[in-house]
């Protein structure tokens, strides 16, 4: 069966254009003028079958938004490929991508900033089946949008009403209902319930995974909270610093983490319940500069496991059976797993 | 340090606190009839969702309240000295020496145009008579003990040079200078990341305890107050709801709004398909409905509940709960 989504290699550099003198460095007491690339994603490669959710996890900075953001081609990709069932559309230009954009919609973080709050709630959700039927199925369209309020938990008359009448969680109710509207496969979900408050944020998950199990939806996730990612997630990735660290279906991953970063980040995450864990890895400083990424292991700057290999070996992700992958040296020499 | 008093009067004593909005659309009971007290040395948890008032008490301890804001009516005790009545002068020597505040955002609270050094020694300037060499000894010290390295360069810095969490550890760092006796943190961590958050959590409470401070953490995020505080203060739509030891609210509250809160949050040990969640949404703050506020999110209301608003009782163990029908108590299953 071929993946909904099959993303390979995938890398994203931003070149940041700064003053003159910023760039101007001297070696050897010759002036050079350096590029500065913010290397935000190196290499991620993964997989979605149908139906499937995939969830990113790490912290601020890691890429895991942007990873989301460039497979939906909001950005254009540096190199790597992406197929959207079995389809390249590495190099898909505007024109192309439109039908593309039937089978993939995305749901952003932010309720306040992702609706137009110019356009009533009705506008927004036919907008995207508009682009793909064209206008003479207005009235078909006016239907189905009142079929989606509906099946978000909006009443029509809602459909008429304007974004900043209504609250945040009903405000990505809006926005699920618009990513909805064109029958996609895949729907990207960047940090969909951060913003929102628990009580909400529950109302949102249960919504999104009973619309999973309607429609046969695969979701790529995208979450920093470690308790709604368990929740939702079949397979998690984390992320760090702009490589995928490890990959694992989710209760391996919550149960036998291996990368000593999420061990970390499982171990550093709060817990209203009494931790079952025992392990306590703390890290200490913080995730150095994308600009200039560490040579060796991303993570050696603050890994507590850290030893001269890390320094000059590039760990690459590994098969270690159970489905679960992971980049660290430490599997190849587990007696050094002591810090 | 010399202790002061070893009275049992605790240093800080909130009653009846009412802060009003007049607005054009209508009178905003942000914070309505708002009681607590914190001990010496005691870290409690202010929590509830967005517009539950929290933060607008942290603000009424502080003084800061704004027009159309009011203090319209109770007390607010530092011990035994009323700041809902102190005039502003009074105020001002209050706040930073007595009662520091610790914010959100790291990126806004400290003032972009001035080196970090400048912004410590103002603190110490203003509440202290340190001449200028014992000023930045102290500072160089205090950044050390919240752990920014080669701290006396850091004195130079700007804050756009520092990272989110390292600004917060500068800010924390203000905070405790003056070795006030109530520190208000206000979602002080929720702007940073995991890792991050859990170094952040421990300095705070590391550093209230070596000062024998007393902490007010307001936060919406019932886990990291699970993790840090000795009670905690449940805020529904500007009234307390429950209150409570940490155990105690967080293993078994007795009111519904606090268990919804506690079973919305996923539980990685008991995986469900569903989560259980707390149905529709807060209701206007300007016109609540008569009885109580969460009668229509609430899946024990019965009758009386749209009558009579519930007055905060004792409901078992530690607890109080402002319900007519606390869990645990008469007709449980």
């Amino acid at each position: 069966m071929t993946a909904m989504l099959d993303v390979e290699g995938l890398e994203q550099r931003f070149h940041l254009n700064p003053g003159l003198l910023d760039r101007l460095s001297f070696e050897g007491g010759r002036p050079r003028l350096k590029d500065l690339v913010v290397h935000a994603v190196n290499g991620v490669s993964f997989s979605i079958a149908k139906g499937e959710v995939l969830a990113l996890v790490g912290e601020s900075g890691c890429g895991k938004s942007t990873v989301a953001k460039t497979i939906a081609r909001i950005y254009d990709p540096s190199s790597g490929r992406i197929r959207i069932e079995g389809e390249d559309i590495t190099e898909y230009d505007h024109a192309r991508l439109l039908p593309v954009r039937a089978k993939m919609q995305m749901i952003f973080q932010d309720p306040f900033a992702s609706l137009n709050p110019r356009q009533k709630v009705r506008d927004i959700v036919a907008e995207p089946l508009l682009q793909q039927v064209g206008d003479g199925a207005r009235a078909d369209v006016a239907d189905k949008t009142e079929a989606l309020l509906a099946r978000v938990g909006l009443n029509v008359e809602h459909g008429g009403r304007y974004p900043h009448q209504f609250s945040g969680g009903q405000r990505q109710r809006i926005g699920i209902a618009r990513a909805l509207s064109v029958n996609p496969g895949l729907i990207i979900a960047d940090e969909p319930v951060s913003a929102l408050d628990v009580s909400i944020q529950a109302q949102i998950l249960n919504l999104m995974m009973d619309l999973r199990d309607e429609f046969g939806l695969a979701y790529l996730f995208i979450s920093h909270d470690l308790s709604v990612v368990h929740h939702i997630a079949d397979r998690i990735g984390v992320m760090y610093l702009g490589f995928m660290v490890e990959t694992a279906p989710r209760d391996q991953l919550f149960v036998k983490p291996r990368h000593p970063y999420t061990r970390a980040l499982l171990s550093a995450a709060p817990s209203i319940r009494p931790s079952r864990m025992t392990e306590e890895i703390e890290l200490t400083g913080e995730v150095p500069s994308a600009l200039s990424l560490p040579t060796g292991c991303c993570f050696r700057t603050r890994c507590p496991f850290a030893w001269d290999r890390c320094a000059v070996e590039r760990p690459v992700l590994q098969d270690i059976g159970d489905g679960q992958s992971a980049a660290c040296h430490l599997i190849d020499e587990p007696e050094r797993d002591n810090p | 340090m010399t202790m002061q008093s070893e009275s049992r009067d605790p240093l800080l004593s909130v009653r009846d606190l009412r802060t009003w909005f007049h607005t054009f659309s209508g009178v905003v009971k942000a914070v309505n009839d708002v009681s607590f007290d914190l001990a010496q040395g005691e870290i409690m948890g202010l929590v509830g969702e967005s517009g539950g008032g929290k933060s607008v008490v942290g603000f009424s301890i502080l003084g800061l309240i704004d027009p159309p804001g009011r203090i319209e009516g109770g007390q607010i005790l530092l011990d035994g000295e009323d700041l809902a009545k102190a005039p502003e002068d009074r105020l001002r020597k209050i706040r930073g020496r007595e009662i520091a505040m610790i914010f959100q955002d790291p990126m806004t609270s400290l003032n972009p145009v001035h080196t970090i050094g400048r912004q410590m020694d103002e603190m110490l300037r203003l509440h202290t008579d340190m001449d200028e060499a014992a000023r930045r000894r102290r500072c160089i010290e205090m950044l050390e003990s919240v752990g920014i390295s080669q701290a006396e360069d850091r004195l130079r810095a700007y804050p756009h040079q520092f990272s989110g969490g390292m600004r917060q550890r500068v800010v924390i760092a203000i905070a405790m200078l003056a070795h006030p006796r109530l520190i208000i943190a206000d979602e002080p961590t929720t702007a940073l990341d995991v890792t991050i958050q859990s170094q952040i959590l421990k300095l705070m409470k590391r550093q209230v305890a070596d000062h024998g401070a007393s902490m007010i953490l307001v936060t919406h995020d019932l886990a990291v107050v699970s993790e840090v505080v000795d009670k905690i203060t449940v805020l529904y739509c500007g009234q307390v709801v429950e209150r409570g030891d940490v155990r105690d609210v967080i293993s078994a509250p007795s009111h519904p709004y606090t268990r919804g809160l506690i079973d919305s949050i996923p539980n990685p040990d008991h995986r469900q398909p569903r989560l259980s969640q707390i149905p529709g949404t807060v209701p206007d703050i300007r016109n609540l409905p008569k009885g109580c506020n969460f009668r229509d999110r609430c899946p024990r209301a019965q009758a009386l509940c749209a009558q009579e608003e519930p007055k905060l009782a004792p409901t078992r163990q530690s607890l109080f709960a402002a319900c007519h029908f606390p869990i645990g108590t008469g007709g449980d299953a």
